[in-house]
């Protein structure tokens, strides 16, 4: 969790405030981020059952416009982008030729030739380096880092709806899943998207980092009464686990394929071209050698990310996320393993610090709600 | 959080409540705050032997997982189960939710371990 990091941390908009509530902070992709406020099973629980608000402003936005803007989009990102109506957003990967993750983003149409991906806060200078590059053979567009633009506020859980409701104009009831619209949010100007890493209902809220104080503190005015509390990146990681939602740099990166990572509705199968596609079409047809599944222990343990995997004794894979999880209250994680075992019920070992510990595959999400 | 003057500490954030050759041995408040929410703890076996500073078994949060060192050198006489099932208790009271009971082999090294005020100091 600790680690030496050259450069001053960077601070979103909110760091006062999260000092100040007397959040525990840790360095995350070069930022001072608040892991937890009152504790992650606490705050995993409350958006679980009621809501939790957080501070995502460390993620980056990349906006790309221009006349060919949707061609640059197609061939940097490995969904489909031309599905996308105004005000509705996708997830994607920005892979390498290889079919590997240079990052997973969102992409937002917010117009016919403007687009925004939202990116992780550790791989934005990447990203745009590589997106920069990548979408001069499209033609007539171009590429902006507007991450310094947004701060980005989550709200989620089943009471979040109501909590945002509150302080907006913009009808929600009638907005969906993966779609986003403009107004203002406490008097703010906003983007609200229902969207979000929790596997809960929700809304992610873009605002300018200046008005995020302000935004932050009537959500959480406007939430009290529901149950909502400040939540941080803690919490969000068991959440996304739980929801069965890959995390870059753990279960995803440029060693992986999107085949490989089971993330095959995220590719445009019927695109043209695209960058990563030959390979991609090979794996999808002759398979892959390996593959992600998830898991729950059934021996007491907890398998953490780079634990080995024993299948007969002979190492055969490796955890990539695993926690265990304050909802479900079981052991739970992801693995890449040979492909032929990962079928649920298959058994493996794990071996946590030297104690070979069983557990079997299970389907993802190991948490759906209702 | 107060640090009870009946107890020696350790640097590595450990108690121990000595009886006469017997000692009780947790973790102190300090490091239950700094893990978060405990969800497993790993424990020896009856009759383990334990040298000071040696390993005597994990303890995870939801987060992370730490090590746990013993404050002295022993042999283990009791393991407290019950945290099993229930390890969320030495969050909520981690002065009071033993993990283990040692029998002392060397009591003199108890005279290194700091008391209340100095543990106080030291995670101030």
């Amino acid at each position: 969790m600790e680690q030496a990091t050259a450069a001053p941390l960077k601070k979103t908009p909110l760091n006062d405030r999260h000092r100040a509530s007397g959040a525990k902070m840790v360095p995350f992709g070069g930022w001072d981020m608040p892991v937890e406020y009152s504790g992650i099973v606490q705050e995993h629980l409350a958006v679980r059952t009621r809501a939790g608000l957080f501070d995502v402003s460390h993620m980056g936005e990349i906006e790309i416009g221009g006349k060919d803007a949707l061609a640059a989009v197609q061939r940097i990102s490995s969904n489909d982008a031309s599905k996308l109506q105004v005000g509705q957003a996708q997830y994607s990967g920005l892979l390498t030729p290889q079919g590997t993750f240079v990052d997973d983003l969102l992409v937002y149409r917010l117009g016919p030739a403007h687009f925004m991906l939202v990116v992780n806060a550790g791989n934005i200078e990447k990203d745009y380096a590589w997106i920069v590059e990548h979408i001069k053979p499209a033609g007539d567009a171009v590429a902006v880092n507007a991450s310094s633009r947004y701060a980005l506020l989550a709200v989620q859980g089943p009471e979040a709806v109501g909590i945002v409701q509150s302080l907006t104009g913009v009808e929600l009831a009638g907005m969906k899943y993966y779609w986003f619209g403009h107004g203002e949010v406490a008097g703010v100007l906003a983007t609200i998207s229902r969207t979000g890493y929790t596997g809960e209902d929700g809304f992610e809220i873009f605002v300018p980092p200046k008005q995020a104080d302000k935004v932050w503190q009537a959500i959480i005015a406007a939430g009290s009464d529901a149950g909502l509390i400040p939540c941080g990146l803690g919490a969000r990681d068991t959440l996304r686990l739980e929801a069965g939602m890959r995390l870059h740099g753990n279960d995803i990166d440029d060693t992986t394929t999107a085949v490989e990572a089971d993330l095959n509705w995220i590719v445009g199968w019927k695109k043209d071209d695209f960058i990563g596609a030959s390979v991609l079409r090979e794996q999808k047809a002759g398979g892959t050698t390996r593959k992600i599944a998830g898991f729950e222990m059934l021996d007491r343990g907890i398998a953490r990310h780079g634990y080995d995997v024993y299948i007969d004794d002979a190492k055969s894979g490796i955890v990539t996320s695993g926690t265990q999880t304050p909802f479900l209250k079981k052991a739970i994680g992801m693995a890449y393993l040979p492909a032929e075992h990962t079928a649920p019920g298959a058994e493996f070992d794990v071996d946590i610090r030297g104690r070979r510990t069983r557990a079997r595959v299970v389907p993802m999400p190991f948490y759906k709600r209702k | 959080m107060a640090y009870p003057a009946g107890l020696k500490y350790t640097k590595d954030h450990e108690w121990i409540e000595l009886t006469g050759d017997r000692g009780k041995v947790g973790i102190t408040d300090y490091a239950a705050q700094q893990l978060g929410d405990v969800v497993y703890v790993e424990l020896p076996e009856v009759g383990a032997k334990l040298k000071q500073g040696q390993s005597f078994g994990t303890i995870e949060s939801v987060k992370a997982v730490s090590e746990l060192y013993s404050p002295v050198s022993g042999e283990v006489a009791e393991v407290n189960t019950a945290l099993k099932d229930k390890p969320e208790a030495v969050n909520a009271d981690p002065h009071a939710n033993w993990m283990i009971v040692l029998k002392l082999t060397n009591p003199g090294e108890t005279g290194a371990l700091l008391d209340a005020t100095q543990y106080q100091d030291l995670v101030k």
